[in-house]
C-alpha cells in the first residue's frame, strides 16, 4: 500500500505546493506550523478539496483535479486521528469506538474488537463517556475508533501536541505498537523532532509549502544540511540497535552495529530491535581512545563531513557502523583536534543525557 | 376535573392542546430542516428565507391570519388547490387553527433549533465522515443528538406560542365554539359576555398552569440531555 501525493493549494497568501510518496510505515509530515503539512494530511483525507493536484492510494485516486475526480471523506477509508481526539462527547467510549465498524467494507468481527482495544490498553473505558477521560485516554481511544473502521491509511495530525510530556510517554508505546501491528501505511504530522525520530520510517520536511527533503527518517535525520534547517540545538541522528542484556544497575546494553551502547533501563526484551536519538550536542570527540573518564559509551567513528553553523559551532557527520550519527562540537574543537572527513575519532555520549523519551521499540 | 369546567370551557382547552400538538408536530421537520439550512448553507435567497421565516414575529397577527385567509381559504390559491386534490380544507375549521399556530410559532422554533446547530461542533461532523458515515448518517448520529436539547427548547417554546395564539386564529379560522375556539378565544368571549368572568378567570388559570407545567418539563429533559451529552456544548470533547 503506497501512497502517491502531489498538490498545489493556495489560500490566505499561502501557497502549498508538494510532491511526495509514502510508503509502508510511518511517513512523517515535519515541519514549522504554518508549513501546510495539516493542508496535505486534510486533501489526503477530503477534508479539504486541493486547487490541484492528485492523491493515490495503492490502485484508488482519492482525487484528481485534472479528471474532476473527488472521493468525498466517507468513502476513502481513512482513519483520521486529530490533535484534538474529536471523540463523540453523546456515544460511550465503546460505542465511539463502534462507530466506524458499521461502514467498514471488511466486517470487523468482535475478535478485531478485542485486539485493538487490548493493543491500546482501553479496556477498562468502555463504559465511560469521553468527557471523563483524560487527554491520553481520549487519545488512545481516538485511536483505536480510526483503526476499527478498517480504514486503508491511518493520518495522524499532531496527535501529542495538545497532550504533556508524561501523557505523550504514556501514548508514544502505543503509536509504536500501531505502526509495527496495523499492518497500513501511516501519515503522520508533527512539528516535534523526538516524535518523528522515534517513529517516522520515512520524513518528508516541509517548509512554506514545500517539500524541502524526503527519504527514510534515517537519513534525512543525520543530513547535517538538514539537522541545521531543524535548528542546531535540536539536531540529532537515530542509532539502531539490539538489546543484550540488562543489567542490575539500571543500565541496559545495546549492540549497535560492532559497538556497544548503555542506555537508562530500556523496556524491551534481550534480543529485541531498538532504536535511540542521541542529540548532537550530547556527543563529545575525541582524537583517541579516551581513558578514565566516566561516559559510558565511547564509539569509533569515522569522520564524513563536517558543516559549519552560522554561530560557533560545526556540525559533524559520523559513521558508527553502516549508521550515522551527529556530534555538535565547536569549529575552535574541531580546529584544534584536526577532524577532517576520512579520520578516524571515538564519539563520546553520556548515558544520562539520553532521555527515555527518545528510546523507542523497532528498528523501522 | 370536567365537574369545575363548564363544557364550553372543557371543549376550548382540549382543542387548543390539540391544536397546538400538531402544530409543534407537523412544523418541527420543516424547522429542524430551515434551521439548518440557515445556519449552513450559503445560498442565493438565504436572507430572503430568514426574513420570512420571522415575518409572523413582526407583522401584526391580524395581518397574518387575513393573509392566510387570502392564500389557504376556499377562495385563496393554495386552499382551492388543495381542497380539490387532498380534500384538505382549513378555513374554518381546527386544522385552519393549526396552520395560524404553526405559521406564528415558526420563528421562535426555527430561531431555537438554530442557534443550537450553530453551536455544534462541526469538527466532530469531519470525524464522523472519515470514519465512513454518509452526510445524511452524519447527521442522524452526530447533529441531531447533539441539538437535541435545543428542538426540545424550540418546541416547548412553539408550544406555548401555539396554545397562545389569538389573532391570527381569529382573524383565519373565526371564533366557532368546539371547533377553532381555542383558548385565548374562549377567553375573549367569555368576557364580551356578561357574567363570563368567572369563566374566563379558570381558563386564564389552566394556560398559566399548562404554560408553566411545559416549561418545567423542558427543563428537567434538557438537563437530563445535557448531562447525558457530557460537556458536548463546550466542543469537541
Amino acid at each position: 500500500m503506497t501512497l502517491e501525493v502531489s498538490l498545489a493549494h493556495a489560500f490566505d497568501g499561502f501557497e502549498l505546493d508538494c510532491a511526495f510518496s509514502a510508503p509502508a510505515g510511518v511517513t512523517a509530515l515535519f515541519g514549522r506550523s504554518g508549513s501546510g503539512k495539516t493542508t496535505v494530511v486534510q486533501a489526503v483525507a477530503g477534508l479539504l478539496k486541493p486547487g490541484r493536484g492528485r492523491v493515490r492510494l495503492e490502485d484508488r485516486i482519492l482525487v484528481d483535479t485534472a479528471a474532476r475526480t473527488f472521493l468525498p471523506p466517507h468513502r476513502r477509508r481513512i482513519g483520521y486521528v486529530f490533535q484534538e481526539g474529536r471523540l463523540f462527547p453523546h456515544l460511550s467510549v465503546r460505542q465511539n469506538l463502534e462507530y466506524g465498524q458499521r461502514f467498514s467494507a471488511r466486517k470487523s468481527d468482535s475478535g478485531d474488537f478485542a485486539h485493538i482495544v487490548a493493543l491500546l490498553g482501553i479496556e477498562d473505558l468502555l463504559a465511560r463517556r469521553p468527557g471523563s477521560l483524560s487527554g491520553g485516554e481520549k487519545q488512545r481511544v481516538a485511536i483505536g475508533r480510526a483503526l476499527l473502521s478498517s480504514p486503508q491509511l491511518l493520518a495522524m495530525d499532531e496527535p501529542l501536541a495538545a497532550l504533556d510530556e508524561p501523557r505523550k510517554r504514556e501514548i508514544l508505546p502505543y503509536l509504536e505498537r500501531v505502526r509495527d501491528e496495523a499492518g497500513i501505511p501511516i501519515l503522520y504530522v508533527s512539528h516535534s523532532l523526538a516524535e518523528v525520530a522515534r517513529l517516522a520510517t520515512t520524513l518528508v520536511v516541509l517548509e512554506g509549502g514545500k517539500v524541502v527533503a524526503a527519504g527514510p527518517s534515517a537519513d534525512v535525520l543525520s543530513d547535517p544540511a538538514m539537522a541545521a534547517r531543524f535548528g542546531g540545538r535540536e539536531a540529532g541522528a537515530v542509532l539502531r540497535g539490539k538489546v543484550i542484556r540488562h543489567h542490575e544497575d539500571g543500565l541496559s546494553e545495546i549492540a549497535v552495529d560492532g559497538s556497544t551502547l548503555f542506555l537508562p533501563a530500556v523496556d524491551a526484551a534481550p534480543g529485541s530491535e531498538i532504536r535511540t536519538r542521541i542529540d548532537a550536542k550530547d556527543v563529545m570527540l575525541a582524537r583517541k581512545m579516551p581513558q578514565e573518564i566516566s561516559a559510558l559509551n565511547v564509539l569509533k567513528s569515522r569522520v564524513i563531513s563536517i558543516q559549519p553553523g552560522s554561530g560557533p559551532g560545526v556540525l559533524v557527520q559520523l559513521s558508527v557502523g553502516g549508521q550515522n550519527l551527529l556530534a555538535r562540537i565547536t569549529k575552535r574543537s574541531a580546529a584544534a583536534l584536526g577532524i577532517e572527513p576520512g579520520m578516524t575519532v571515538y564519539a563520546v555520549a553520556k548515558t544520562v543525557s539520553i532521555a527515555p523519551l527518545d528510546v523507542g521499540k523497532g528498528t523501522a | 376535573m370536567a365537574e369545575w369546567l363548564a363544557p364550553q370551557e372543557w371543549q376550548a382547552v382540549l382543542l387548543s392542546l390539540k391544536v397546538a400538538l400538531w402544530a409543534v408536530v407537523v412544523s418541527l421537520p420543516l424547522g429542524i430542516f430551515t434551521a439548518y439550512a440557515l445556519a449552513r448553507w450559503r445560498f442565493p435567497g438565504r436572507q430572503l428565507l430568514n426574513g420570512l421565516v420571522h415575518l409572523p414575529l413582526i407583522l401584526p397577527p391580524v395581518v397574518t391570519g387575513y393573509l392566510l385567509l387570502t392564500a389557504f381559504g376556499r377562495q385563496g390559491v393554495v386552499g382551492n388547490f388543495l381542497e380539490e386534490n387532498f380534500g384538505l380544507v382549513f378555513a374554518f375549521r381546527w386544522t385552519g387553527a393549526v396552520l395560524a399556530a404553526a405559521v406564528m410559532a415558526f420563528p421562535l422554533m426555527v430561531r431555537a433549533i438554530r442557534l443550537s446547530i450553530e453551536a455544534v461542533d462541526t469538527k466532530l461532523e469531519q470525524a464522523a465522515s472519515t470514519l465512513g458515515a454518509s452526510p445524511v448518517f452524519v447527521f442522524l448520529t452526530v447533529t441531531l443528538p447533539l441539538i437535541l436539547p435545543g428542538v426540545l427548547a424550540g418546541s416547548v417554546l412553539a408550544f406555548a406560542k401555539a396554545m397562545g395564539e389569538f389573532g391570527a386564529t381569529i382573524t383565519f379560522v373565526a371564533n366557532i365554539p368546539g371547533q377553532t375556539q381555542t383558548l385565548p378565544s374562549a377567553i375573549y368571549a367569555f368576557l364580551q359576555v356578561p357574567g363570563g368572568e368567572s369563566s374566563a378567570l379558570r381558563l386564564v388559570l389552566i394556560s398559566i398552569a399548562v404554560a408553566m407545567a411545559a416549561l418545567i418539563a423542558s427543563e428537567v429533559l434538557a438537563r437530563r440531555l445535557q448531562e447525558r451529552n457530557g460537556l458536548a456544548m463546550r466542543g469537541a470533547a
